[in-house]
């Protein structure tokens, strides 16, 4: 630690006003305030101190999604391996530094790219750098398959922080999750890359290998959509033992993250909570009306059980880690719930009803964050004209 | 009062044809006043016929003609045009210039004519053409209202094809329809490329046309409202 001060130090006088790289004095600030508190305080007014700022908030949710992405290494080596008929042969270790090998490289292009990116604006605008970026990074990664080519990783997440994020002004005033801003741009932009049954498993074959008979590469949610059945067990999808977007795939691992931020406060268990139930909810009028289903295949999916919804696909990733972003969710207590329980809702009925967008979580959250703001206007419309009724009653009396 | 009726006359007489303001009446709209970007009128055409150049180009070839040639009958028929009726008189004469250009098209580029589709017939409804009659050829003389018709049609246009190019070029990796990314680039050949197909679709012919206003309002502050 003294080493990073007295470093930090030495360099300050440079980054100052009039010094050689005063242009580049967020970028010092910008280290400086990740390795230290800041030792600036406010001018005026009255102010709460309090260990916890944004970047503490951002590492909170980085802490947890750990449990998502170690898994998530472990699971792509296992599917990896399992394709090729080794997975009995191989170890537990071989898994895990098969799928890190594949990882680290997109998380690493991620940030380099990403905080690249909001490096550049930071100077332009000669802003502080905000530091929003932390959790996309990292989330970005998370909902990307593994044979994603690294360079459209790289454009997605240039295309999410400058069009998702930096037009609207930077950290804190985005409409839309930047980290699904890149994924839907993936997306759209490179569907055959994106969804199919050959991008969620990594059958790359070295001298003497073959994919095993009968193989096949396609999520849980690719198998309902297309047949009605699926060859994964109901505990498979909880453990995570399943193909889809690299730290997706276990609920478990994201469950012990939802408590981890419920714990720490900092994601919303309202949002959490409404999704579940307005995700259950779809998930029973599914059931109850599967027989009017217009092909058998739907009529399967409709009938799966709806409490199995919530393990498949990307469902518990989306509500834990990305429908609570503070940013972009509705800001009233009444409204997230609200918000809540429409993303849960409107993501199983995507996915059901549209084949073509098996990932409906995506698409429900991305719908919902344009609509927040709206559901807030309208909780707090009603809650003047509520509180104006009773101003009259009591006028009145 | 009669001399100095005639020195008025005299006076516009002597104004060049391409004096300061007539210049201005062109240029304008390229940056200052665009039709697109700053008025934000054809958005709907610039959204829909843009995914290639060919098309896009033969689209602003089409509003040029319409947009000179009915600034310069409109404002000849200025002065004998019933206030209360002009729009409908607008309506006829636009419409007229469309379908004269719709029958060229078809019988010339048939099939960029099937592509702009009903996109030909929607030059009558395009904001620019309407909005460009009403305030202008209205109350100028015929040379003033072609100058003026031009200039946003030029306006119109080098959004158009600036919008076009980024599709084509993103979107299929070719240029006027030929290929410019080098097919051994692309996955399919052992490369690392693949086209964007987002490029295809219209949101992104709106984030292109914003990102346009973006860069001329960081470099023209003016032009930013404030609110």
């Amino acid at each position: 630690m003294k080493l990073f001060k007295n470093l930090l130090d030495s360099v300050k006088p440079h980054f100052e006003e009039g010094g050689k790289l005063e242009k580049y004095y967020p970028v010092y600030d910008g280290f400086a305030t990740f390795l230290f508190t800041p030792g600036h305080t406010a001018h005026s007014g009255a102010h709460v101190r309090d260990a916890i700022d944004l970047k503490r908030t951002m590492v909170t949710v980085i802490f947890a999604m750990v449990p998502a992405l170690l898994f998530g290494m472990w699971n792509a080596g296992n599917l990896h391996y399992s394709a090729l008929g080794l997975a009995e042969s191989m170890t537990f270790m071989d898994k895990f530094l098969w799928g890190a090998i594949k990882i680290v490289p997109m998380v690493v292009v991620s940030y380099a790219v990403g905080l690249g990116v909001e490096f550049i604006f930071c100077i332009i605008k000669k802003h502080q750098i905000q530091e929003g970026f932390l959790v996309s990074g990292m989330l970005i990664p998370l909902i990307m398959p593994i044979d994603i080519p690294l360079w459209m990783l790289a454009i997605s997440v240039v295309f999410a922080v400058v069009i998702g994020k930096e037009v609207f002004g930077g950290t804190g005033m985005n409409i839309l999750n930047p980290a699904l801003t890149a994924r839907a741009f993936a997306f759209f932009a490179y569907p055959s890359y994106m969804s199919g049954d050959k991008v969620w498993i990594n059958t790359s074959t070295a001298e003497g290998q073959s994919v095993v008979d009968g193989f096949s590469g396609a999520t849980v949610l690719g198998d309902l959509a297309t047949s009605g059945t699926t060859q994964y067990s109901v505990m498979d999808m909880f453990l995570g033992f399943i193909p889809g977007s690299v730290g997706e795939t276990s609920t478990l691992a994201i469950l012990i993250g939802a408590i981890v931020l419920i714990w720490t406060g900092i994601g919303s268990w309202r949002i959490m909570l409404s999704g579940v139930i307005g995700a259950v909810v779809m998930g029973l009028i599914f059931n109850t009306f599967a027989e009017y289903a217009i092909s058998p295949e739907q009529q399967a999916f409709m009938a799966v059980p709806f409490w199995q919804q919530l393990i498949m696909g990307g469902f518990a990733f989306g509500i834990v880690f990305m429908a609570t972003d503070p940013v972009s969710a509705a800001q009233t207590q009444r409204g997230k719930w609200i918000y809540g329980f429409l993303v849960g809702f409107f993501a199983i009925m995507i996915r059901v009803f549209n084949p073509a967008y098996p990932e409906g979580i995506m698409l429900a959250i991305l719908f919902m964050n344009v609509m927040a703001p709206l559901i807030d206007h309208y909780v707090i419309q009603a809650n003047i004209n509520k509180r104006k009724k009773r101003l009259a009653t009591v006028k009145a009396a | 009062m009669a001399e100095v009726k005639e020195a008025v006359e005299v006076k516009k007489e002597r104004e060049p044809l391409f004096s300061k303001k007539n210049r201005k009446l062109i240029t304008d709209p390229l940056d200052d006043s665009n039709p697109i970007t700053v008025q934000v009128l054809g958005i709907c055409s610039a959204l829909a016929i843009t995914v290639k150049l060919y098309p896009a180009l033969v689209m602003s070839i089409s509003v040029l003609f319409v947009l000179g040639a009915g600034n310069v009958i409109i404002s000849l028929m200025r002065n004998y045009i019933p206030n209360r009726i002009r729009i409908i008189v607008q309506l006829v004469v636009v419409a007229s210039l469309v379908i004269l250009v719709d029958q060229v098209l078809k019988a010339y580029v048939y099939d960029v004519s099937k592509e702009l589709s009903v996109f030909v017939g929607l030059i009558i409804t395009n904001c620019i053409i309407m909005g460009r009659f009403e305030a202008f050829a209205l109350g100028n003389g015929p040379w003033k209202s072609f100058l003026d018709g031009v200039g946003n049609a030029f306006g119109y246009a080098w959004i158009l094809l600036a919008v076009a190019f980024f599709r084509e070029l993103l979107g299929s990796g070719q240029l006027f329809g030929v290929q410019v990314i080098p097919e051994s680039w692309y996955l399919s050949n052992g490369g690392f490329y693949s086209d964007n197909g987002l490029m295809l679709l219209p949101p992104m012919a709106l984030i292109t046309v914003g990102i346009i206003i973006w860069v001329q309002r960081s470099r023209n502050k003016e032009l930013i409202e404030d609110n």
